[in-house]
């Protein structure tokens, strides 16, 4: 009885010590029980994305031809959520001391690793380690530059990249005798008559999750005026935000109106609002470039894809946009020998024949120069015209200091107290001027969090 | 002395192996987390747990701050309030009816079990899938009959709907117990009530309802516990604590700040927060309710 009793208790403290050790890894040789395809002697590097469904077999689709290309790494992609989800992942995953080799990390995540130096390695020193050619310069502008740190280094690689276009329904338009989609805020805001009397149900609507990117960070950018003091960030790991500049307050003014009156379509950041376009509602739609082929494989009818409107009378506006997305990390405290691997495994990716195969299967632009010149040269954008926009958005003008992206810590956070904003303006609870100043000051509490974290 | 009732344990550490499993389980899921919290309360951190130093009550004002402490003790609170009341009233008033009925009484109970035995998250699911302001059959139900429905954007509806889904299932979980409940109530006593002349309405708060007080002291514990706790399921599938904080309970607060956004060093203070909640309200459950509870 006894010693059923203590062989019970022995196999529990083992369960027990096990799971102990789970917890504070083992530090170095922790990343080789990541992953969970040994092949022979092949060494594996452990990927985590944040890419499901089409665009997710896509990638283990490059995945498998690097892996097929050499005999020494496997490339293991592992899908960890969302790209916030991802993010938590592998900052857990570094605490716990046992972090994947390369991980995405969305746009807003940038500053937030960027600023963990020690957390990963730099791309651009690996790859010159590892002798492989690498600028910034070799990137198209929007994409290098936002992830460019303040020495126009690249600490990762831009992978997935995109940029919101406008999407306009061609039939609604027609019937509501408008002959071209809006060029300026001022165009569509005229547009709104004719289309509510041809019996448009909705003029307007954007991205669900990333509204804030379109009509607050890229609406900055692309009308050439700040998001944030010290050049949005760039120069600081402390700056303030500028959510209540005039263009802003009066564009959100503009989109609270058409609220009210029920003609702006938006559900919270978790619901998609891609229906509200394919469903015919909509006559506008602010989305990112990379939906193009989710869009064509909803909608039952012709649409216009073309540059975002801008605000007219803003001296720079059109300025540029900038990527969004995420980029590629390589996070320290692997083993040695899998960090030739890493960039091998970069080097692959912006390959043009890859950037190529992903821009062309996903919808997201070709990340390089190179790569965007072979599809240009093999007459792609003749046949894909609506392809061109993102590029031309993204390259429209060099950028200026406070154009080339946002690089603000936990920026995530700060995204959630705008969509809090946006949620009050357009159920016309606050007046745009109140719900962003709001949002501005609770914002610029967790950039100051941030910067303390960091002793700033 | 007679000792035969005993238990004679001749090895002197079998005793302490017995207990081991408990404790370890205690100690780690419960004790360790706890002093980590307290712990990391007051140390300041990136988000990737480098650079750590202490930091004084930094974390604490922070919660009232960068957070909304009070905002989310405010949520939760009416949460609980409501949820209780509601799920309780209607828990009550559905078992005492049923009671009543002759035949079909067992139909009556499976089918207002039925909701309890529904996982919160897939109830979360269901209810999100019923009024998504797009595509929802319940939401555009709402549409026909005029209400300018998408809980998204209106606090308000994001909150009812919240507390409609967890009355929803709780009231199934009261039913279970009043109908438990009212079984034990000794037949003789409801008599003599009748025989004395009293109203339906006056043998139901005078007589029964205070011999259902050992169940409804229970049930109140455990539905201010459901609100407080076990609604995190459906807040995380439903509404992410949106629209803004609107239905951003203590609980939601604390995994947002300390796992999705990484600041161990807040989500600490705001668990010190919770626990000191936790005992207050346990305390006063316990000290003041408990007297008026009549046990037999």
């Amino acid at each position: 009885m006894s010693s059923h009793i203590r062989s019970a208790s022995k196999a529990l403290a083992a369960l027990l010590a096990s799971a102990v050790g789970l917890l504070p890894a083992t530090g170095a040789s922790a990343t080789t029980n990541m992953g969970t395809s040994h092949s022979g002697s092949r060494v594996t590097i452990t990927f985590w994305s944040a890419m499901s469904g089409s665009h997710g077999g896509d990638l283990v689709h490059l995945a498998k031809e690097f892996n097929s290309s050499q005999s020494t790494y496997t490339v293991d992609v592992l899908y960890k959520g969302s790209y916030s989800d991802t993010l938590s992942a592998t900052i857990a995953a570094v605490r716990a001391r046992r972090p994947p080799d390369i991980s995405m990390v969305f746009d807003a995540g940038t500053a937030t690793m960027m600023d963990a130096t020690g957390v990963y390695v730099p791309v651009y020193k690996l790859m010159s380690e590892y002798k492989y050619k690498f600028a910034t310069s070799q990137f198209i502008g929007g994409a290098g530059s936002y992830y460019e740190t303040a020495k126009d280094q690249l600490d990762s690689l831009p992978f997935n990249s995109s940029t919101p276009v406008l999407y306009s329904n061609k039939p609604l338009l027609a019937k509501a005798g408008i002959k071209a989609p809006p060029k300026t805020w001022a165009q569509l805001a005229n547009d709104v008559k004719p289309l509510v009397s041809a019996g448009a149900k909705c003029i307007l609507s954007a991205t669900g999750a990333y509204i804030m990117w379109t009509d607050m960070e890229q609406f900055a950018m692309w009308n050439g005026f700040p998001y944030a003091t010290d050049n949005n960030g760039y120069d600081s790991i402390k700056p303030t935000l500028l959510l209540t500049s005039k263009p802003m307050v009066q564009h959100w003014q503009f989109l609270g109106g058409l609220g009210k009156r029920g003609l702006y379509r938006w559900s919270g950041t978790t619901v998609s609002t891609v229906p509200n376009f394919t469903d015919g509602s909509c006559a506008f739609y602010e989305q990112s470039s990379a939906d193009l082929t989710e869009i064509e494989a909803g909608a039952k009818f012709p649409f216009d894809v073309t540059e975002l409107p801008f605000v007219a009378g803003s001296p720079a506006a059109p300025q540029n946009t900038v990527v969004g997305g995420a980029s590629l990390w390589v996070l320290s405290g692997a083993p040695q020998n899998t960090y030739k691997g890493d960039a091998a495994f970069l080097h692959f990716l912006m390959s043009p024949s890859a950037q190529d195969y992903w821009a062309t299967q996903t919808g997201y632009v070709p990340v390089t120069n190179a790569a965007f010149n072979r599809l240009n040269k093999e007459g792609y954008y003749k046949t894909h015209p609506q392809d061109l926009v993102a590029i031309r958005e993204l390259t429209n003008k060099p950028p200026l200091p406070y154009t080339r992206g946002i690089r603000i810590g936990d920026l995530p956070q700060v995204r959630v107290d705008e969509a809090a904003a946006i949620s009050n303006i357009l159920s016309g609870k606050e007046s745009a001027a109140k719900a962003l100043a709001t949002a501005q000051a609770q914002g610029n509490k967790v950039i100051a969090e941030f910067a303390a974290e960091y002793g700033g | 002395m007679d000792r035969t009732g005993e238990a004679i344990f001749r090895e002197r550490l079998l005793p302490y192996a017995l207990v081991v499993p408990q404790l370890a389980i205690v100690v780690i899921f419960f004790l360790w987390p706890t002093v980590r919290a307290i712990y990391e309360s007051f140390e300041e951190t990136t988000a990737f747990g480098t650079g750590a130093r202490f930091s004084g009550l930094t974390n604490f004002v922070n919660a009232f701050t960068v957070a909304d402490e009070l905002g989310t003790i405010e949520v939760t609170v009416i949460l609980a309030c409501l949820t209780t009341a509601l799920a309780m009233g209607i828990g009550l008033f559905l078992a005492v009816e049923v009671d009543q009925t002759g035949r079909g009484r067992r139909v009556y109970r499976t089918l207002l079990i039925w909701t309890y035995a529904v996982p919160s998250a897939i109830a979360g699911a269901l209810w999100l899938f019923l009024f998504e302001p797009n595509v929802g059959a319940g939401a555009r139900l709402l549409v026909d009959l005029g209400v300018n429905w998408n809980f998204a954007l209106h606090s308000v509806q994001a909150f009812a709907l919240l507390v409609a889904v967890i009355v929803w299932q709780q009231a199934a979980y009261n039913f279970l117990f009043y109908t438990a409940g009212l079984q034990m109530i000794p037949r003789d006593v409801v008599e003599a009530a009748d025989i004395d002349g009293a109203s339906r309405l006056a043998r139901f708060w005078r007589v029964i309802f205070p011999l259902l007080s050992p169940q409804t002291f229970y049930l109140l514990v455990m539905n201010v516990l459901y609100a407080f706790f076990s609604s995190f399921a459906l807040i995380d599938v439903i509404t992410h604590g949106g629209p803004g904080n609107a239905t951003t309970t203590v609980v939601y607060q604390v995994y947002r700040d300390a796992f999705q956004n990484g600041n161990t060093g807040l989500g600490g203070a705001e668990t010190i927060f919770m626990l000191l909640i936790a005992v207050a309200l346990t305390a006063v459950q316990f000290r003041f309710l408990n007297r008026k509870v009549f046990y037999r």
